[in-house]
This record gives structure tokens, C-alpha cells and sequence, in this order.
């Protein structure tokens, strides 16, 4: 991992853990997220990224470690630190029964604003986010994407230094997906942090300045999207095999490319991190054809974060799963 | 490896004062209220069931029942029946408290708030006293209508205010009850089940209705000592005289008595329901 030094950190943790019974949800985890950028927790259902989120946000003592919110312990002084963050949880909690402009200004109160200026800067908010329109209508009326939108901004009427987004697009249909990404970019134009999860690697590729990749409790590696493809080699050189001679391919393979070569059991592809394009694939050819092997197919990309989350978890990425319907995540588990 | 920098220094002042507490539980407190008026089956839990109840009970049972109540009912079973079915209402309703707050925490509405820099006391207490306006309307409403159909207080109209004053303050101490056991069950639909089937036997095993005196005698035991009797006991003392009580009951006693329950309920599910609260890790 490059070192990487934060001038200016406005979010740290340092050896957090979480365990519940024998269950290690979050495991010893450090974090410095330099202010005003985007910090992206990329990462498969279950990998605690809503547990570490819930501890960054006071909702959760940790067992062990410290947190600090623009340089406000958590733990110590949640109290505060409530001043300076606002969260938009993994579900919009935002009440059907208010209008979009109800929730914005209760949330504004409760954020101890006086009535007048919560009145205010919700007409502000409601404009940024493109709900004037429906500001007066029930929330209940409102789409997946509509809802989610307002409940980000219900947040911002606080002016958080901090926000934290849990999943903010996971079941949203993908045109409101890029209304939420354009509100997200705004929000740290005007100067907020940001801290998202998400299962979804081109979100993290699109939005975050630094990207940790987290499972099983473990930040596993953490860098730029472009530092984190780098550590798969220039390359990536997929090989279409048949299975039944699985073996001999990667006998004949062996030592070809660089670091490890990794198998796709669902469409039977070798993947092999390589440095340079052309040499290597003519290499993978010479290799074959000495063992008299000839494979489905082979092709070249460029590595995508698809690639680092391969070979770093033991997981599939969810981008793989069908694309989400409104309001119904994926493997969304039933509401606790 | 990630390197930090020193971060920056924290500031004073987080502290909550009473007049900021007693604000965000005002907001809670409108929240609960909209969402009452705004929903079609809260709305007819508040309005149209208790009236229904009222009606029903009044003249189903009034005409056989209305000879061999204790005289100072003036054979109106109206008289006999309202400060009960006062009892009755609020008890039915309580479990509002528990469903209310269980959507909240599985809506994650309750993360959201207890990520605000609002007093954590807020959430409970405007839940509370939301819920005690809305018993305060379904009551003021069922009055409304029992004083059309014939209801008079046959004791004084302090002794009538004084009945409802007790009904309102054992509506409150259920409604803490409620949020502990919402609290602690945390799943809306099965803590809709855990209050619903208990209910019954309260309301119907208790004076709301007859007097317990025909009961057979184990369930006439039960009876005689459950809140719903005691309170509804109190009430009728108050509001119809201590010829209501059942003989060597007196109506300072019986009201006594009931504050004494619901001064426990209190005791016992205020703190609880904060505990709860401040660990609704869900
Ligand atoms: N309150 C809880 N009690 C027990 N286990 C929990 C609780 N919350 C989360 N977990 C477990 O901790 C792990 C991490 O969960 P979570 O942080 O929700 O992951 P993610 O948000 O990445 O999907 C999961 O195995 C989950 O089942
Ligand atoms: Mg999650």
C-alpha cells in the first residue's frame, strides 16, 4: 500500500472493533479521511460497513478503539459530535405521513435551529436537491429516489462537517442513482466530508477520492481508484477455458504475468494480472501453445475495481447481481 | 500506512439544557399528533372505534342490564358504563405507543434522531405526551357523546373531572409500559400480537362492564385486584358516588389506590423504557 499522508484528517478512527457475541462485525479498523473529500467503504453485504458507520455516528459504543469527528472524540463526546455529523442510514427515514418540507424543517428543529431559519434554509435545501415541486406533497407519494434524495438533505439543514451516507443508492433505480452521485459532488463542492458505503464499485469509482475495501470487519486495502487498479498490474488477461482441464492450464500458466492468477468458476475464466499488455498476452500464447492447449477465448482489459475486489475478497461484488427495482435492494435482509 | 495529522481541537458546550429538551420533545411530541391525524387507521382508532364501543355497549347491554345495577346509576346503564368504558379505551389504545415506536426503529427513524444533537429524552416523552393528547381527544369525545345519549355524573363535577384526570394519568403510565415493551420486542408485527391477546382478559375480567360480584369466584380474585378494576372502581367513585363501589370499598380509598398503580407503572416503566431506549441497538 502507498504511503499516503492526511494533512487535514476531519474523520479518524484508529483500531476500532465491534463484536457481537462471537461475531467480530468490525475488526481493529483505521481511518483518516482528509476534509472535503469523499471517502468510499466498498464492500459486500455483511461486511460491516453499517456498523463502522454506526460507530462513527455515536449511534454505537465500540469495543475497542477511538474516533475522532473534526477532531471531537465520539465515545467521549458524542453529545458534540452530534453538532458536526449527519447520517442518511442504510433505509430513507424520512416519515410518510409528513410533506418533504415537514421532515426537512422537524430535522432542522431538532438540529436547534430556530423555526424561522429552519423555514429558510429548507427552501434552500429543497431547491438544491430539485423537490420544490413536490415539497408540499405527503412523503408517501414519493419514489425510491425522491425519498432518498430528501432524506440526505434532511441531514444537510444541520450543515454537518461530516455527513455519512449508508449505501445512499442501494435499491434506487440507476437515473435517480446519478441524481444522488451529482448531489453527493455538491455537497463536498460546498465543503462537507463525506463518508459513504457501498456494494457497488463503479459508485466508488465515480465518487470517492480514497477507497478502503472492507470485509469480513477487515479493511483489506485502501487507495485511489487508480492506485488500487495499479496493485493488479497494468493488465488484466482473461483466459475462457474448459474446466475439465483446469489443471493443465494452470500448470502451463504457472509464472506467467504478475501475482496471482485467479479462477471464475461461473464463466470459467483464468484471470491473470499482468504488467504489459502485449508481451504478456504473447507469452500466455506461447505458453499455451507449448502445452498444446487452446483455450475458448482470450481477452485484455484494463483492470476495474471488479478486478481488486476479486482478488482481495472472497466474495463476489453485487454489480454482478440483477440491477436493483425501486425500493427492493438486493439480498436485502428483512427490515430489523 | 495512513499517517495522521494532530486533529483539531474540540469545543465546550455540548450540554443540553431543560428549556433545548423541553423544545425537542414540542417537535416530537407535533410529530406524533400529525402522524395520528394523517394516518386513515390511527384516526379511526381515535374517533370512530371508541364511539362504536360506546354505542354498541351502551345499547346491547343496557336494557338487561340496567335494573340490577346499584342504585346510584338511576337504572341508566350509561351512567354504570362510561366511567369504565373510559378505562376501556385507553387501554385498547396504549399498544399504540409500543407499534409507534417499533416502526420508528425498524424505519430507522430512531437512528436518525439519536444521531441529532437533540436530548435523547425527546423521542420517549413526545411520544408519550402525544399519545396523551390523542386519549385526551378520544375521551373528550366519547363524553361528548355519552352526555347525548344520557349520561349524567351523579356526584360532583369535580369528583367528574377528577375521574378523568385519573383515567388520562393511567392512560400515561400504560403508554410507558407500552414503550418498554416495544422497546424490548423491537418487531412491529409481533409486538402487536404481545399486547393484543393480553388485553382482553384485562378489559373484559374486570368492573368495566358488570360488577365483578357474578363472576365465579377465582376469576372474581383476578378481577377485583387488576388495575383496569381498581382504576375503573376510582373513576366510578368519583363520578357517581361511593354507592357504586362494591360494599367497604370508600372513594377516597379506591382513587388512592389507583394513583398508587399508576404512580408504580411509572416508577417502574419510565426509567425502563430510557434504558431501553439509550441501548436500541437494533
Ligand atoms: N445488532 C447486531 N447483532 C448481531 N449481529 C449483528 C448486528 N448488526 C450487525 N450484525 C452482524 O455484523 C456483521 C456486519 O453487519 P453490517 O455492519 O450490517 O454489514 P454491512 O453493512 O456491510 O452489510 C453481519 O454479519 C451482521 O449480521
Ligand atoms: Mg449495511
Amino acid at each position: 500500500m502507498p504511503d499516503h499522508v492526511v494533512t487535514d484528517p476531519i474523520l479518524t478512527a484508529e483500531g476500532i472493533v465491534v463484536r457481537f457475541g462471537d461475531l467480530t462485525a468490525v475488526d481493529r479498523v483505521d481511518l483518516a479521511v482528509q476534509r472535503g473529500s469523499i471517502y468510499g467503504l466498498l464492500g459486500p453485504n455483511g461486511a460491516g460497513k453499517t456498523t463502522l458507520i454506526r460507530v462513527l455516528a455515536t449511534l454505537l459504543k465500540p469495543d475497542a478503539g477511538r474516533a475522532t469527528v473534526a477532531g471531537i472524540d465520539v465515545v467521549e463526546d458524542p453529545g458534540l459530535a452530534r453538532t458536526r455529523l449527519g447520517l442518511a442510514g442504510q433505509f430513507a427515514a424520512v416519515d410518510e405521513y409528513q410533506t418533504g418540507r415537514e421532515n426537512v424543517q422537524m430535522i432542522g428543529r431538532l438540529y436547534r435551529l430556530s423555526a424561522r431559519e429552519s423555514r429558510q434554509r429548507t427552501d434552500d435545501i429543497l431547491e438544491r436537491i430539485g423537490l420544490v415541486d413536490a415539497a408540499d406533497r405527503r412523503v408517501g407519494t414519493y419514489s425510491g429516489g425522491m425519498r432518498r434524495r430528501l432524506d440526505l438533505a434532511a441531514s444537510l439543514i444541520g450543515r454537518p462537517e461530516v455527513m455519512f451516507l449508508d449505501e445512499p443508492t442501494t435499491g434506487i433505480d440507476p437515473r435517480s442513482r446519478v441524481g444522488i452521485w451529482d448531489l453527493v459532488q455538491d455537497l463536498v463542492r460546498g465543503g462537507t466530508t463525506v463518508l459513504l458505503t457501498t456494494q457497488y464499485l463503479e459508485e466508488a469509482d465515480v465518487l470517492a477520492d480514497r477507497i478502503g475495501v472492507i470485509d469480513h470487519g477487515r479493511i483489506i486495502t485502501e487507495g485511489t481508484a487508480d492506485e488500487l487498479k495499479a496493485t493488479m498490474g497494468g493488465t488484466i488477461i482473461e483466459v475462457e477455458i474448459d474446466p475439465a482441464h483446469r489443471d493443465e492450464y494452470e500448470t502451463a500458466l504457472a509464472g506467467v504475468g504478475e501475482g496471482e492468477t485467479t479462477f471464475d468458476e461461473q464463466r470459467n475464466l483464468l484471470r491473470i494480472p499482468a504488467r504489459e499488455g502485449a508481451e504478456s498476452l504473447l507469452a500466455v500464447g506461447r505458453a499455451l501453445d507449448r502445452a498444446e492447449l487452446v483455450p475458448v477465448d482470450i481477452e485484455t482489459h484494463k483492470p476495474t475495481l471488479d478486478d481488486v475486489f476479486l482478488a482481495v475478497t472472497d466474495d463476489t461484488p453485487s454489480d454482478d447481481a440483477p440491477a436493483p427495482s425501486d425500493g427492493q435492494a438486493p439480498g436485502r435482509k428483512a427490515r430489523r | 500506512m495512513t499517517t495522521t495529522t494532530a486533529p483539531a481541537t474540540s469545543e465546550p458546550g455540548s450540554h443540553i439544557g431543560l428549556s433545548e429538551a423541553f423544545t425537542d420533545a414540542m417537535v416530537i411530541t407535533r410529530r406524533g399528533i400529525v402522524r395520528i391525524l394523517r394516518l386513515p387507521q390511527l384516526l379511526v382508532f381515535a374517533t370512530i372505534q371508541p364511539v362504536m364501543f360506546l354505542l354498541l355497549f351502551n345499547f346491547v347491554f343496557g336494557g338487561a342490564l340496567g335494573e340490577t345495577l346499584p342504585p346510584v346509576a338511576n337504572g341508566e346503564y350509561i351512567n354504570w358504563l362510561m366511567p369504565g368504558l373510559l378505562v376501556q379505551i385507553v387501554t385498547f389504545g396504549a399498544g399504540q405507543t409500543a407499534t409507534g415506536l417499533t416502526e420508528d426503529l425498524s424505519s430507522g427513524v430512531i437512528d436518525r434522531f439519536r444521531s441529532l444533537p437533540m436530548a435523547r429524552s425527546a423521542v420517549l416523552a413526545g411520544r408519550t405526551l402525544a399519545d396523551l393528547l390523542r386519549n385526551a381527544f378520544v375521551i373528550t369525545l366519547m363524553l361528548v357523546v355519552a352526555v347525548l345519549i344520557g349520561f349524567r355524573w351523579q356526584a360532583s363535577f369535580a369528583g367528574f373531572l377528577g375521574g378523568v384526570a385519573l383515567a388520562l394519568g393511567f392512560a400515561f403510565s400504560l403508554s410507558w409500559l407500552m414503550a418498554s415493551l416495544g422497546l424490548k420486542i423491537k418487531n412491529p408485527e409481533a409486538v402487536q400480537s404481545a399486547i393484543f391477546i393480553p388485553v382482553f382478559p384485562f378489559v373484559f375480567a374486570s368492573s368495566v362492564f358488570v360488577p365483578t360480584d357474578t363472576f365465579p369466584t377465582w376469576l372474581q380474585a383476578f378481577a377485583d385486584h387488576q388495575p383496569v378494576t381498581v382504576v375503573a372502581n376510582a373513576i366510578r367513585g368519583l363520578m357517581l358516588g361511593v354507592g357504586a363501589l362494591p360494599a367497604g370499598q370508600t372513594v377516597t380509598g379506591q382513587v388512592w389506590l389507583a394513583v398508587a398503580w399508576i404512580v408504580g407503572l411509572l416508577a417502574i416503566f419510565a426509567p425502563l423504557a430510557v434504558r431501553l431506549y439509550r441501548r436500541a441497538v437494533i
